[in-house]
């Protein structure tokens, strides 16, 4: 699905050359569950932003479901991320004046989908995640772990091609994290790839596979026995 | 372009703060106000000026005779001539294109000594002999009976229609004056009709003058074949500047006046008059719209301005919404939308504030009366459409730049602002 050679980031600092990806070579198949590590400061999410077309590499090559992305304009760029990528953020990153369905809508929107089909589709995973009854709610009116399910329903709206998410629970507390956590296994269970930044063991473990960056480049790369969120809730 | 999500999200977007927005929104409400009022406030100038000149056919000229200032065929210089009856004729076969020509004589004048009796009164007031045509080159309103007819020329009837002013004078407050005889410099005339102008430059003066018929004055006075001064108005068509020379030229022939002596015809000529009046106005209303343009520019520059700091407060929700995969070019057609709707919103209710202040002048000037030199203000629908197109225009550059700053925002830096 993502197989990525070679790649190569760094940034500018004034006169110093900060450089943060130092050749990364990583492969993920289908419907993987990937947990990325790492201290801040890894790289871990300049790989994130590059991987969700955010930003561009330096040198190397990206290839995402046989696409090769590279020297995207804007517009491609965004046409892209709406159709293959779905974003989960750390600070939920809903757009606050408008309601939990009109955010769940909104990638919908963009793909041009006429409004009814819209709401019923948005609708539909606004339940998936156990949101409906708070479908016309203001972001404001959620509570954290509701706003992170929000912004996941929101991700998966587009039914993209893989989930990126960057420290989905970094921002809640560990009942909630691990609510947040059962979601995306069951999302995973359903077939879909997904990435988690993060710097939590226990929340890298409820992932099958975990890649340790350090300083740039990949340290560690391995599978691992998935531990189930559900047992925690 | 215009589906329902998009206007709720202007809307949501120029409500979330109120009252930066009506400020905003207040630069370009005043800008297009002063623009309109002082359109308005020209028109209204205007108006009044072109009421001072009345309805009087403005494509006229009159002429009048003066000592020749050249000899000429073995006549001397300083000759005095007086325009005849048939040079009427000959201007008609000679001139075309003149719609109107009248040969006037006149008595009396300005400070002219008492002229009229009736009884024990008396008045000093403007006799004038002419012919029925008049009433179109000099417009009047017959209040009761009559004016001139050719049957009065014809028969050389001794009659008299009276301005108001001279009614008032000479007559009891609810007397009639029809048919009642005044005398003019010792000959009766009967009076057949009173009349009231309504130009209000003319004022007192316009409405004391006696109109009696062209033949029978010069029979009266002893003017024989003589005419005083002419009134000539030219077709709708062609205009009377360019007829003059042609006119003072054949004046010239029949009068065996040198062609080259230029002071021996008199003429003022009326056309020539108003059309320095409407140019006048023509500037006038050019030094409004800049005036008003240069307003709205300030106002537009506060649009311009909020809408930045707007992109600026919102640049992670673009950001957000880039990552979601909106085009570039729906966030630039947001921004400019949201400008564009600001501009235009507020702009109409400066149109509407501004037609209600005209409204509000004019129902002013309704209940006091007339006022000198200032009528009935008003805009044209052409000039508010303008004004909305301007609008349009300068929303759109308003917007322009924000939106250009808005999609340069990379989404990566905008997730980044906390």
């Amino acid at each position: 699905m993502i197989e990525i050679k070679d790649l190569h980031k760094s940034y500018k600092m004034g006169s110093n050359v900060l450089h943060v990806l130092k050749g990364i070579n990583f492969k993920v198949e289908e419907g993987e569950l990937v947990a990325i590590m790492g201290s801040s400061g890894s790289g871990k999410s300049t790989l994130l932003n590059i991987l969700g077309m955010l930003d561009g590499a330096d040198s190397g090559e990206y290839t995402l479901d046989g696409v090769p992305i590279k020297n995207l304009s804007e517009t491609k760029a965004a046409q892209y991320r709406n159709k293959f990528l779905g974003f989960i953020f750390q600070s939920f990153n809903l757009i606050n004046y408008k309601s939990a369905l009109e955010n769940v809508a909104l990638p919908l929107y963009y793909q041009k989908v006429p409004r009814k089909e819209r709401q019923e589709k948005a609708m539909k995973y606004l339940e998936r995640v156990g949101l409906k009854p708070w479908a016309d709610h203001l972001p404001s009116e959620l509570s954290g772990g509701q706003k992170q399910r929000v912004a996941i329903a929101r991700a998966m709206a587009a039914e993209p091609k893989v989930l990126l998410a960057d420290e989905p629970t970094g921002a809640l507390d560990s009942t909630t994290s691990y609510e947040v956590m059962d979601l995306i296994q069951k999302i995973n269970d359903d077939g879909n790839t997904i990435l988690v930044v993060t710097h939590e063991e226990d929340i890298a473990h409820m992932c099958k596979r975990i890649v340790h960056l350090k300083d740039g480049v990949i340290v560690e790369d391995k599978k691992v026995e998935q531990v189930r969120a559900e047992q925690y809730v | 372009m215009f589906n329902k999500d998009r206007w709720r999200e202007i809307i949501e977007v120029l409500t979330t703060n109120v009252w930066r927005t009506i400020f905003t929104a207040f630069g370009v409400c005043w800008g297009i106000f002063i623009l309109i009022v002082l359109l308005a406030a020209g028109k209204g100038l205007e108006n009044g000026i072109k009421q001072d000149f009345g309805n009087i056919a403005t494509n006229t000229m009159f002429m009048w005779t003066r000592a020749t200032t050249k000899g000429y065929e073995g006549l001397p210089m300083g000759r005095r001539f007086e325009f005849k009856i048939n040079d009427v004729q000959a201007l008609r076969d000679n001139v075309p294109d003149l719609r109107f020509i009248s040969p006037r004589n006149q008595l009396g004048g300005f400070g002219g000594n008492n002229n009229v009796v009736r009884g024990i009164r008396t008045g000093a007031y403007n006799v004038y002999g002419d012919y029925p045509e008049i009433i179109n080159q000099d417009p009047m309103a017959v209040t009761a009976g009559r004016f001139l007819n050719y049957n009065d020329i014809n028969e050389k009837r001794k009659v008299a229609i009276i301005g108001q002013g001279v009614k008032n004078d000479l007559y009891d407050k609810d007397e009639d004056a029809l048919g009642t005889y005044i005398k003019i410099q010792g000959v009766n005339f009967m009076v057949i009709g009173t009349y009231k102008k309504n130009s209000s430059g003319g004022g007192e003066e316009g409405q004391k003058e006696i109109f009696v018929p062209f033949t029978s004055f010069s029979q009266a006075f002893n003017r024989g074949e003589d005419v005083g001064w002419m009134a000539i108005t030219a077709n709708d068509g062609s205009s009377i500047s360019q007829l003059k020379d042609k006119i003072v030229d054949v004046m010239k022939k029949r009068h065996k006046v040198h062609p080259e002596d230029t002071r021996a015809v008199g003429y003022f000529d009326l056309y020539e008059q108003y059309n320095r009046v409407e140019s006048l106005f023509g500037a006038l209303k050019g030094v409004a719209y800049i005036v008003g343009i240069m307003v709205l520019l300030s106002g537009i520059i506060g649009v311009s301005n909020i809408m930045l700091i707007v992109v600026k407060e919102r640049t992670k929700e673009i950001g957000i919404r880039r990552a979601l995969g909106e085009q570039p070019w729906s966030i630039k057609k947001q921004i400019l939308m949201e400008s564009i709707f600001l501009t235009l919103i507020s702009g109409m209710v400066g149109i509407i504030l501004g037609s209600l202040v005209i409204f509000g002048i004019n129902s002013l000037l309704d209940s006091i009366g007339p006022v000198d030199m200032f009528m009935s203000p008003s805009v044209s629908v052409g000039v508010v459409t303008g004004a909305l197109t301007i609008l349009m225009v300068s929303g759109l550059l308003a917007g322009f730049i924000p939106a250009q700053s808005a999609i340069r925002v990379r989404p990566i830096e905008a997730l980044r602002t906390e």
